[in-house]
């Protein structure tokens, strides 16, 4: 019976889904001056004045009450109506941001679940092997490179690979060349161009990982099962992978979740060294033209599918670890 | 009260000794203490970094140590001239993080019930919010500038500090001391002030140090946006100039390169200190030096099932707080 603790989680999401939603509604509200003049200024010479009321509308900035532009505001989101992109007018807010959707969950995606994989394996070596090369060199190198900002370790590898070296394209999702589609051709052209952007984020971010694992693994390996089952002569292979390390995995899993949100900020940084058509290269694009109503839905969308990803941990936790499913049953 | 201070004096002098031997730490201290100087008495070094000195995009030379810009301004002047507000920014944000965690986190964890739960609601929340793009909305709407760029950072960071802190508090609170103190008949706030905070000292204090990383690098990466002040010369905004007039398809290395390193430099820096701080929080890491040290000189090495908790040291921005709770 872990119903209860699925029904909490989403209580909580969905809470946050609020909370990003009521930010998103205030913020234009709280700032100096009339809303609807900042969001708008960039406006003024493309529209009518019935499609500024339109839009005016679509934000809620009306002259009714407080509560009711409120409701008028989250009306219109939940029916994916975020207003228009000033930078991409007259394209719909919520078309932009889809179109760039993809390559960014591709993206910050590949890059945070092998950041996590190989991170935690270097880890689960260093801990077994104890104050060994792996152990003395890499938690201090990881350091070294996780302190580095993410986008500048991008500019760096886009210098010296593909500027210098000429292995990689400079930038964008895929070549002119190729057609889009499910053919070899544009998938490796995909993987070509993803190469550089995923391999930086990964190398920024495995420190964390690392780190997490070895620490755990080291006070795992230090316990009774462990020790037994080395007594009884299991292969080391079996007891460090089997017995250690899945149970030194937990806390490395409970803060996948919050992780998601950090690496995809750098992600989105990334985008931007190399042009990468995702929510990051958007983003940018709306604070230069200071589009407001694509910035606000780049925020929650983002929020979204963070809040999502996470609780798909979540439901990865409740099959990982029994002790949540036996404490809520 | 004399007896207070003096444990206050061998209180620091304890950090000085950590910072001291561990040879980490040493390496951090130098480091920072290398950029705070730097930030302190660089600009009345260095040159004016708006003047234009010469041509632009120039390699390094002898004239121009690190070259110039893509407006032909001294790279290494505005190098030096934007430690400044760069650490500033880095410092106060993580003093302040840690200040808002503390005061929302110890609250929660030192009263419970209610006020913890919806404390510990809000924290959660902001915690599972992306940071970096909750920070760009709000920026975005107040005038650029580092006040805007320190405040939306405090935003998106504090809840991180909230968290472990509240864990912590709920560790202390059911120790002897704090239970005799609430005997005693001493006011709640007097119990928080001089009874919890003194035992949680060493994390407060690499707490700010991890804020100060976190600070430092949100910051440049904001700036490097373009949500900064972009005729201010700091760190972000030389980043944004060298993306902006395309460095890296020139080949111009010299307009990026160094600023990034610096701010590695000191994040690194930062961290390798917090790591020698760690042994003041865990006692536990200085007895497995000396017991190393003593298997060592025997001629043996130390083996697996060494008792030791893991250490939360400031670069695991990913461990969980909860351990404690």
């Amino acid at each position: 019976m872990f119903v209860r603790y699925l029904l909490k989680r989403i209580g909580f999401y969905l809470l946050a889904a609020w909370v990003a939603l009521t930010l998103n509604f205030f913020l234009p509200r709280l700032m100096p001056g009339d809303p609807a003049t900042a969001l708008f200024a960039r406006f003024r010479g493309m529209l009518g004045p019935e499609a500024l009321e339109a839009l005016r509308e679509t934000f809620g900035l009306t002259d009714a009450p407080l509560i009711i532009q409120y409701f008028t505001y989250l009306g219109h989101v939940l029916q994916g109506d975020l207003g228009i992109s000033v930078a991409y007018y007259p394209s719909p807010v919520l078309e932009v941001i889809s179109g760039g959707l993809f390559w960014t969950i591709l993206l910050a995606g590949t890059a945070v679940i092998m950041s996590f994989i190989i991170g935690s394996l270097i880890g689960v070596a260093a801990a077994w092997w104890r104050f060994g090369r792996i152990d003395t060199i890499m938690p201090p190198l990881s350091a070294l490179l996780g302190a580095f900002p993410y986008f500048w370790l991008a500019m760096v590898a886009l210098y010296i690979f593909g500027f210098q070296l000429g292995w990689f394209p400079l930038g964008h999702a895929y070549g002119d060349g190729v057609t889009p589609g499910l053919n070899v051709a544009f998938i490796a052209d995909v993987v070509r161009h993803a190469f550089l952007p995923v391999g930086t984020v990964v190398i920024a971010t495995i420190g964390g990982w690392l780190l997490t694992m070895r620490n755990t693994m080291v006070s795992v390996l230090g316990m009774d099962y462990v020790n037994l089952a080395r007594a009884k002569g299991l292969s080391p292979t079996r007891v460090a992978l089997r017995y250690a390390a899945r149970n030194a995995l937990l806390p490395s899993v409970t803060g996948f979740g919050m992780a998601l949100g950090f690496v995809l900020g750098g992600s989105l940084l990334t985008e931007i060294v190399f042009s990468y058509p995702g929510q990051g290269y958007l983003l940018v694009q709306a604070v230069r033209s200071q589009d407001y109503a694509l910035m606000q839905g780049i925020f929650l969308i983002i929020t979204f599918a963070v809040l999502g990803a996470n609780f798909l941990v979540d439901l990865i936790q409740l099959w990982l670890d029994p002790r949540i499913r036996e404490a809520t049953s | 009260m004399s007896k207070r201070r003096s444990s206050a004096v061998s209180g620091l002098s304890a950090w000085v000794d950590a910072v001291r031997h561990d040879r980490r730490a040493t390496i951090g201290a130098c480091i920072v203490a290398f950029f705070i100087l730097l930030a302190v008495f660089g600009p009345f070094i260095a040159a004016d970094p708006y003047e234009l000195v010469g041509m632009p995009l120039q390699p390094p030379s002898g004239e121009h140590w690190l070259g110039t810009t893509g407006q032909g301004q001294d790279v290494l002047a505005q190098l030096v001239v934007g430690t400044r507000s760069s650490l500033l920014i880095g410092f106060s944000v993580g003093i302040t993080v840690v200040f808002v965690g503390a005061l929302i986190g110890v609250t929660a964890g030192y009263l419970g019930g209610r006020v913890d739960a919806v404390l510990s609601l809000l924290f959660n929340v902001f915690l599972v919010i992306p940071g970096l793009p909750l920070a760009i909305v709000i920026a975005a709407y107040l005038p650029s500038g580092p006040l805007t760029i320190g405040f939306v950072l405090v935003i998106a960071g504090w809840a991180w500090n909230a968290r472990v802190l509240r864990a912590q508090t709920l560790a202390h609170r059911n120790r002897d001391f704090v239970a005799a103190a609430i005997v005693a008949g001493e006011p709640s706030w007097r119990i928080v002030i001089s009874e919890i905070l003194p035992n949680m000292t060493s994390l407060l204090v690499s707490q700010v140090i991890g804020g100060t990383v976190y600070a430092i690098g949100a910051q440049v990466g904001l700036e490097f946006l373009g949500l900064g002040d972009v005729s201010a010369v700091t760190w972000g905004t030389n980043l944004y100039w060298a993306q902006n007039d395309s460095a890296l398809l020139t080949g111009a290395w010299w307009t990026f390169a160094p600023t990034g390193l610096c701010v590695a430099l000191v994040g690194f820096g930062l961290t390798m200190l917090n790591s020698g701080f760690d042994e003041i929080t865990n006692p536990r890491l200085r007895l497995e030096r000396a017991w190393r040290a003593y298997l060592r000189a025997r001629g043996h090495r130390p083996g697996h099932s060494t008792p030791v908790v893991a250490g939360e040291s400031a670069g695991s921005a990913l461990v969980t707080g909860d351990d404690h709770a």
